[in-house]
């Protein structure tokens, strides 16, 4: 048992799907925890990651190459963004109400259009979608042999991971950014326009949202299904948590949980199962929870999460 | 861009909410009239549909009434807990917990293991569901409050664990042996069902609770103590707790009645509509409760009308769909375009936009 368990472990299919079911995780997180450095909840991304999985899906069906499909999901994902944006940094109104309004727009827009687009289908219409790097190429080369086997959207995920904690703690844009997260009046007595730069980071980061969502239709699976995202998003939000909003602790989050997930799959197989299966499916959410139980007493929000900032108030 | 707080004359005031939620409503209506023309029907056609099928006649009416009812319970449990911002998003879970709790009194045993008398018996079954409902959300209240858990993401997460629990429970303990294979629950006793309000009709007395509790709501945010350091914890928790107000007590109480009230909306379901569970008894009544909570400006009165809108608008868009082949998913976008409408809508009554 033991060494079978070592044996899955060790093996190139399991990790190939562990960076598969993280691949969305690890983008998904990276944008929930860029709007929520700027100091803005976005519990948007449930519905964004819907949008994106049905717009990226919808250009490349219509003709468009994949990596076109990839840009109108994150064009997808930036246009909410930018409503969830105005409606809580300008307007300021509470950011759990605009992000579920958004989750509940995007979710029924995108649905209502597919329904639209393809009132008569029983199977849902499919695309090429994309193919592994080089398969079999490294056969024999642990890490590489697994990289090589992913397709380029999780290495896409990698490099967005080192990109964004660029970003945050090497340039002045990230350093507004945070500066507007954690101590607004501070940043606009420095002369950085908070409004911009919140509305601006919310737009980045909801882009990100539409990618991990396109990730789904346009890598993991060649369709669009309603109920795809499946609380992913939800699940991003409590990783972002479990991550103290830092994106390599995000990327390792995500894999972790990738693993956990991968293995109850695994596990639900092994012959002698005893337990109902909808017990296996329940081990993300219940481990989300418990991740969270772990790491929130510690848990250093940033200063300004969730309060809306207003010019001269103080 | 900035916002800054409108003076408030009260005679003023009134005229801007009226203006405001007329704009809001024509703002929907040219939104939802774009996606109509875009699904290829007739606008005045499909919108004529809409209100026939929601509201046109008796039937449409008792079809609206019967949506309304688990909805005006879930969007008083909205409401009570966002009053004390305690951010509960998992009605949808607890309505689930409730009506498993209640099929589990008043229909495993049926007969035998719960020999009591009906009433009693139907008094149990309710507050077993709501005891259910509050379970779960005093879980997330506590984590909340002793471990500075977000209980956003917890209650978010509990509504997948709940569905899957009950779909455990349909597959195996609770499982309707004479259902031939469908994932139902065994039925309530008979004796335990709701009556119904008007015959030929689905529409039952579960009605009736659903708008004493917004009643029942009502007074306690008027008149109880609890309700008072329930509106001070909401709006400001360092000046209640600075006042010595109860803060972690409070927040129990709102869990225990907010999660209450989803799981009595499950228990309602159950006894008056299906009979049963099933995977499907709610399209989301336990997310559409909190649109319905911010419709009535977390009114808990107000929780009634806007509940009977948005249950309007699903019936009335299941029979646009026949009668004009518009995807019914087009009642989720109208409630949501004008929930966004209407947030906005408010704000600009209170502060006034200065773009510099």
């Amino acid at each position: 048992m033991l060494s079978e368990a070592l044996q899955l472990l060790l093996s190139d299919p399991f990790w190939v799907a562990v960076l598969r079911i993280a691949t969305p995780l690890i983008i998904g997180t990276l944008g929930v925890l860029m709007c929520e450095r700027a100091g803005v909840l976005n519990l948007g991304i449930e519905g964004i990651m819907v949008a994106g999985a049905y717009t990226g899906w919808l250009a490349v069906y219509l003709g468009a190459p994949l990596w076109v499909g990839v840009l109108a999901a994150m064009a997808t994902g930036g246009l909410f963004g930018l409503l969830h944006g105005v409606l809580t940094v300008p307007l300021a109104l509470s950011q759990h109400v605009a992000g579920l309004g958004i989750t509940l727009l995007a979710t029924s827009l995108s649905y209502f259009a597919y329904r639209v687009t393809f009132p008569k289908v029983t199977t849902p219409p499919t695309i090429q979608p994309f193919q592994a790097v080089a398969p079999n190429a490294m056969d024999g080369i642990p890490v590489l042999s697994v990289f090589a086997a992913s397709t380029p959207l999780t290495w896409l995920a990698f490099a967005l991971v080192a990109l964004v904690a660029w970003v945050l703690y090497r340039t002045p844009v990230g350093l507004a950014i945070r500066m507007v997260g954690e101590n607004p009046q501070a940043a606009e007595s420095q002369g950085i326009n908070v409004t911009a730069v919140r509305i601006g980071t919310i737009v980045a980061g909801s882009a990100l949202m539409g990618l991990a969502g396109s990730f789904l239709t346009l890598s993991a699976f060649n369709a669009f299904f309603f109920n795809m995202i499946n609380g992913r998003g939800w699940i991003c939000v409590a990783l972002v948590v479990f991550a103290s909003w830092r994106p390599g602790k995000a990327l390792l989050g995500a894999i972790l949980f990738a693993v956990f997930d991968a293995m109850q799959l695994r596990l639900q197989q092994v012959p002698g199962n005893v337990l109902p299966y909808q017990l296996w499916l329940m081990a993300p959410y219940l481990l989300s929870i418990a991740a969270l139980i772990l790491v929130a007493r510690k848990a250093s929000y940033p200063q300004a999460l969730m309060v809306p900032y207003r010019k001269g108030e103080r | 861009m900035r916002l800054e707080p409108k003076s408030a004359h009260a005679k003023s005031q009134t005229r801007a909410i009226a203006l405001a939620s007329l704009s809001a409503i024509a703002f929907t209506l040219v939104i939802v009239s774009l996606l109509v023309i875009w699904a290829g029907a007739p606008v005045f056609a499909a919108y004529v549909a809409l209100f026939k099928g929601g509201f046109g006649d008796v039937f449409a009416w008792s079809e609206t009434l019967t949506r309304a009812t688990p909805l005006i319970l879930t969007g008083l449990a909205a409401t009570v807990a966002f009053k004390a911002k305690l951010w509960n998003i998992g009605a949808e879970g607890q309505l689930y917990a409730g009506a498993l709790a209640a099929v589990a009194v008043g229909g495993l045993h049926g007969g035998e293991g719960f020999d009591l008398a009906t009433p009693l018996l139907f008094v149990l079954m309710i507050l077993a569901a709501m005891a259910a409902g509050a379970a779960l959300l005093m879980f997330a209240a506590i984590l909340k409050t002793w471990g500075r858990v977000d209980e956003v993401v917890v209650t978010l997460l509990m509504n997948f664990i709940v569905l899957l629990l009950v779909s455990w429970m349909l597959d195996g303990p609770m499982k309707d042996p004479t259902a031939m294979g469908w994932p139902q629950s065994v039925a309530l006793k008979p004796e335990l069902e709701l009556t119904k309000l008007i015959g030929q009709t689905r529409l039952h007395t579960g009605l009736l609770i659903a708008v004493s509790a917004s009643a029942i709501v009502w007074a306690i945010f008027r008149f109880t103590t609890f309700g008072f350091a329930a509106r001070a914890v909401g709006a400001n928790v360092n000046a209640a707790r600075f006042l010595g107000l109860p803060v972690a007590r409070t927040a129990m109480l709102t869990a225990l009645l907010s999660g209450g009230l989803a799981g009595l909306a499950g228990a309602i379901e159950v006894a008056g509509r299906t009979s049963y569970v099933t995977l499907d008894m709610s399209p989301g009544y336990g997310y559409s409760g909190i649109v319905i909570a911010m419709l009535a400006a977390l009114n808990p009165l107000a929780v009634v009308p806007a509940a009977i809108f948005v249950a309007g608008m699903l019936v009335g868009a299941d029979s646009m769909s026949r009668a004009v082949g518009v995807p019914t998913y087009i009642a989720d976008v109208i409630v949501a375009v004008s929930l966004v409408a209407v947030l906005v809508a408010t704000m600009l009554t209170r502060y006034r936009l200065r773009w510099k």
